[in-house]
């Protein structure tokens, strides 16, 4: 089966056999882009986020059919190490990552969740991010959090 | 100055513990119940009894709470993660259902997945309820989002997500969630039937 789709504003057209394989297969094995983690293989544990069509999904759980003609971004797509994302740049300020397995799915889930609520407030963030990181780096990702949405609020105003 | 004896301040604690714990564990319980068939009664084979075999069971109760948590498994246990009913009953802004719910069974993680996937409306919050009023609140138009008789049918035996209890798919270890007791032919005929009679609602 042929499925298209673009990742990182990259198009993609691919040939599988089981339509039903986990986009995080896809995107991990098929299109070398291992920045998107495995964790716990059933939506769980939120390592696996990434964009469809800008809503955060846990790619463990996505059959890759439903992504046929969709807009995918990755940890990759993000940023750049010399334009990084607000997200990215408020991670290396709060120094937030210990073993830094889970990070790439917090930073989607969170770049995810900036977009869509600019000023979260603590009870946004319970809400919203629930991955999961068994270093336990909460209190500094709640930082970054904050932190991430103060630098996308400042750099929106600056390019208006 | 007066000595209190040692034994009364430790009484005191143990009443006061065992009275916290009975309020706590009566929240708790609370908020577990499901609505279940006792086993004591006896089934009998009527569309109405036969309807509400299904209605009843937690593939449809968990989704229908009487609180905003959604509830899971066979003990109807709150969703993890925290999750809740959100805004428009789909889930949080940026963490919705469809994070993880897509529209089909996912039987690689084991995630349960249908079409439109939600939680019913606050209104049709029928966890805890018995069956004859969870009857009285499906029929209620006030409460079942302004459906009229034909509406209420074809909602019951047509919709994608109602009917998803039948084929509910595997839980994450692979093994298959149960079906509620009738087949989906034996309930769709059923629900046809008590609302082709009238929609009574037998006397308890």
């Amino acid at each position: 089966m042929k499925i298209s789709f673009s990742v990182n504003e990259v198009p993609h057209s691919i040939e599988i056999k089981d339509e039903n394989t986990p986009l995080l297969w896809v995107i991990r094995d098929m299109l070398h882009l291992k920045g998107t983690k495995y964790g716990c293989g059933k939506a769980a544990c939120g390592a696996c986020t990434l964009h469809v069509d800008g809503e955060a999904v846990r790619s463990c759980s996505y059959a890759v059919k439903f992504a046929e003609g969709k807009k995918i971004r990755t940890i990759e797509g993000l940023g750049t190490k010399e334009n990084p994302h607000p997200v990215q740049q408020a991670w290396i300020e709060e120094i937030v990552p210990q073993c830094g397995y889970c990070q790439p799915g917090f930073m989607m889930a969170t770049a995810a969740l900036i977009d869509k609520i600019p000023e979260p407030t603590d009870d946004d963030i319970d809400r919203n991010i629930i991955n999961v990181c068994r270093c336990a780096t909460y209190y500094r990702m709640r930082k970054a959090i904050h932190r991430a949405a103060q630098i996308q609020r400042t750099t929106s105003k600056t390019m208006e | 100055m007066k000595t209190i004896p040692h034994s009364i301040p430790i009484i005191l604690l143990l009443v006061g513990g065992i009275l916290m714990t009975a309020i706590y564990s009566r929240g708790v319980v609370s908020s577990y119940s499901s609505t279940t068939i006792p086993n004591n009664e006896v089934l009998k084979d009527t569309p109405f009894d036969k309807m509400m075999q299904v209605l009843t069971h937690e593939r449809c109760i968990n989704c229908h709470p009487n609180d905003n948590i959604p509830k899971q498994g066979k003990d109807s246990h709150p969703h993890y993660f925290g999750m809740k009913r959100g805004e428009d009953n789909l889930g949080f802004t940026a963490t919705q259902c469809t994070t993880c719910h897509q529209p089909e069974n996912n039987d690689y993680s084991g995630v349960p997945g249908a079409p439109h996937w939600s939680l019913a409306p606050k209104s049709m919050g029928w966890q805890g309820l018995d069956k004859y009023e969870i009857a009285k609140a499906m029929l209620d138009r006030a409460k079942n989002g302004n459906r009229s008789h034909d509406e209420l049918v074809h909602h019951l035996t047509e919709d994608s997500l109602v009917l998803w209890a039948f084929d509910p798919g595997v839980d994450h270890e692979g093994i298959p969630r149960e079906t509620p007791p009738i087949s989906e032919a034996e309930y769709k005929a059923a629900v046809i039937a008590w609302f082709e009679n009238g929609a009574i609602i037998p006397k308890e």
